[in-house]
């Protein structure tokens, strides 16, 4: 994976006493909390409602075992001893105080990471696919691309007072593992006729209370325009991003609003002028940072069985393991969604052992997934027994990737500070439902994600089964959507109709599923039933 | 009369070009557009600075009106103008703040009018806070791939 060199490490330090300076002066008051807080917010500081929140940036979600190990112990001197794995492949603090705040850049520095734009209106981490690297079906790595995406955006002069808040992911293959086209700019790596590599651009997806799936503008942007590219489209945006309402202010507004055409025809003009402006690093920079990602050493002649007597283990490799491109090896998830728990959340000690295990199973590294759970993305298959036994000791071997109980909830209405309603104890009491009645298993894969407000943090727009949290007269109220997904057949779920309270939506959740298990063809998904039958005989089911 | 436009040269806190103060009255980009032969004119964060490409030669000071530090249209206006060759003042008023300072910098601004007045150590800290940069934009640094691959 990619190692700072003596720049990169730098900027880092530079930027934690930079924080520093800028916390000294806000705790000494010459500093207005009015003109602060955009600054902290770019060091991912957040003030919720109990305390202060820190987000971390995970690059493209990868992480080796020593910056594993250094947030456990972020976590366990700073925190309660918790982290929280994001939908954005970061992990996040919930109980930071703002003195300890450069202190734990300076520790994350040591460990080559930072909080570098993890908020605020300007470019912010770059995430990818959690299987880079790693997945049969990819056409390359995208990271590479993702990381010289990242340095560009780092500290960029001219787009760091934004309209709004700007996502970028890459990845590089069909499938798509890391919603793609809802992002501000989705990358993906393509091969044109020529068999050169390029670069098709989606510009303008993004969820919030506007979901809009984003269109492609450009299907093959050569390599070394990449940064140039980008460089255009951010410029359109920045001159002319709505910011006289909050709301509006995102990209997917303006390219909606000009239409598509119009704003490419734009960021073309733009694009012609920026390439006389020398804006993009030489292809020898993607090729310095291509060495870091090559392929680790992987074994030949590696059996490619695992030894399937015990049925919790064999259930265990069938939901949780993914196809890898070297014989012998596969992508291990580990599942942060044990029933009833909190999603996301990983103790230290937890940490401390999948960095343990990143080191010991899967060439020194793990990813963070966009679903809040872990990958070891290089395991052999002859050493997944003795991995996984190691995970159930730890509470870690949960088989439910992509499964009901496999839910992507944001932190709510218990630490956000905008949020209209809870979303940790809705997932808590749908896990354990689902877990009591035994229909999990046979729902197969369905992915269920809940907002606590219609800021969509936590993805509802884009579930099979989506649960957005309101609020009705000061009662905290469920309304449940159907048909959204975030792969590469992205959609946006619908309303089934009028709201559910908090047990209400339980229920609502198990009628749903019931009227899939009675309609379901051969070999189809919630999803694809839903498609097929429409939501008349959900509605019928839920409100008749 | 109406207000005159623009801040008065004493108003300016820092400044890097060796010439003199240009003092002329300061019109709208629109009124500049339509008429004039001032050689001053400000952009407000609406404002198009691209509609002052064709007559670059006769300006010698651009203003460009920070009313919220947030709003970040002046850093595209100045980066554009710069990039067309305008070797002119390029002054950043209103709400400009220590922390946003040399960000300024980076997209041409050459000189700084703030609001209220900013603490000089501040603002020197804040120039020599980063050794590199990632871009190349219009300051004439040398971003650090640059320096990785000369
Ligand atoms: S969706 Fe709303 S409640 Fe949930 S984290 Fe985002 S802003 Fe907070």
């Amino acid at each position: 994976m990619y190692k700072y060199d003596q720049y990169d490490q730098a900027m880092v330090d530079a930027r934690v006493e930079e924080f520093r300076d800028q916390t000294r002066r806000r705790l000494d008051g010459s500093l207005a909390e009015e003109h602060f807080r955009p600054l902290r917010l770019m060091n991912g500081l957040y003030l919720q409602l109990h305390a202060y929140m820190l987000r971390v940036a995970v690059p493209y979600g990868t992480l080796n075992s020593d910056q594993m190990h250094a947030l456990a112990d972020i976590a366990e001197k700073y925190d309660r001893g918790y982290g929280h794995f994001t939908t954005r492949q970061n992990i996040q603090y919930n109980w930071i105080k703002l003195e300890d705040a450069p202190d734990i850049l300076a520790d994350l520095a040591k460990v080559e990471m930072h909080a570098i734009q993890t908020s605020g209106n300007c470019i912010r981490n770059i995430s990818s696919d959690h299987f880079a690297g790693a997945a049969a079906d990819e056409l390359v790595d995208p990271r590479p691309y993702a990381e010289i995406l990242r340095q560009w955006s780092s500290f960029h002069p001219e787009f760091s007072y934004l309209p709004r808040k700007f996502k970028i992911c890459v990845i590089a293959s069909d499938t798509d593992r890391a919603a793609m086209r809802l992002h501000d700019i989705g990358i993906q790596i393509v091969k044109n006729d020529a068999g050169e590599l390029g670069a098709a651009f989606y510009v303008g997806g993004g969820m919030g209370r506007t979901p809009i799936i984003a269109p492609c503008i450009n299907e093959f942007v050569p390599l070394d325009q990449l940064v140039t590219y980008s460089e255009a489209c951010l410029r359109v945006y920045n001159r002319y991003g709505r910011r006289d309402n909050k709301y509006k202010a995102r990209i997917k507004i303006l390219v909606h609003e000009l239409g598509k055409e119009e704003y490419t025809r734009q960021v073309e003009e733009e694009f012609a002028h920026m390439l006389e402006q020398g804006v993009e690093p030489p292809l020898a920079e993607l090729e310095r940072i291509k060495t870091y990602f090559q392929d680790p050493d992987f074994k030949t002649g590696l059996t490619d069985r695992a030894d399937r007597s015990d049925p919790d283990f064999a259930l265990w490799i069938d939901r949780n393991c993914h196809k890898h491109k070297a014989p012998g090896y596969v992508s291990a998830t580990i599942s942060l969604k044990p029933v009833g728990g909190i999603p996301g959340d990983a103790s230290v000690e937890q940490m401390h052992l999948m960095a343990n295990l990143a080191k010991e199973y899967s060439f020194d590294e793990c990813r963070v997934t966009h679903a809040q759970n872990i990958v070891l993305p290089h395991v052999e298959i002859g050493r997944l027994h003795e991995l996984w036994t190691k995970l159930e000791e730890a509470g870690l071997g949960t088989p439910n990737l992509d499964r009901i109980d496999d839910i992507i909830a944001c932190p709510g209405l218990d630490y956000c500070s905008l949020a209209n309603a809870r979303s940790i104890p809705v997932a808590q009491k749908i896990s354990e439902r689902f877990a009591a009645n035994g229909k999990a298993d046979e729902l197969g894969q369905l992915k269920l994600k809940i907002s606590g407000c219609i800021n969509a943090c936590g993805h509802h727009h884009a579930g099979h089964i989506g649960i957005l949290g309101v609020d009705r007269k000061g009662v905290e109220n469920y309304q449940l959507l159907l048909g959204g997904s975030e792969a590469e057949d992205t959609s946006l779920g619908k309303i089934t109709g009028p709201g559910f309270s908090e047990d209400g939506i339980v229920d609502a959740v198990e009628k749903a599923a019931d009227v899939y298990l009675a309609h379901r063809e051969d070999g189809e998904r919630f999803l694809d039933t839903y498609r097929r039958i429409g939501m008349d005989p959900f509605k019928e089911a839920l409100y008749g | 009369m109406a207000k005159e436009l623009g801040v008065s040269p004493d108003a300016v806190q820092f400044r890097f070009r060796d010439d003199e103060m240009v003092d002329h009255g300061m019109v709208t980009v629109d009124s500049f557009v339509e008429q004039s032969n001032a050689s001053a004119v400000r952009i407000e964060p609406g404002d198009d600075a691209r509609e002052l490409l064709p007559f670059l030669d006769r300006l010698a000071l651009v203003e460009v009106n920070f009313p919220v530090f947030g709003d970040g249209r002046g850093y595209s206006a100045a980066r554009i103008l710069r990039e067309a060759g305008y070797t002119g003042e390029l002054r950043a008023v209103g709400e400009v703040l220590v922390d946003q300072i040399a960000y300024m910098r980076r997209c041409g601004f050459d000189a700084f009018a703030p609001d209220s007045k900013l603490n000089e150590a501040d603002v020197e800290a804040a120039f020599a806070r980063f050794p590199e940069v990632y871009q190349k934009t219009v300051d004439g640094a040398a971003p650090i791939w640059k320096l990785r691959h000369g």
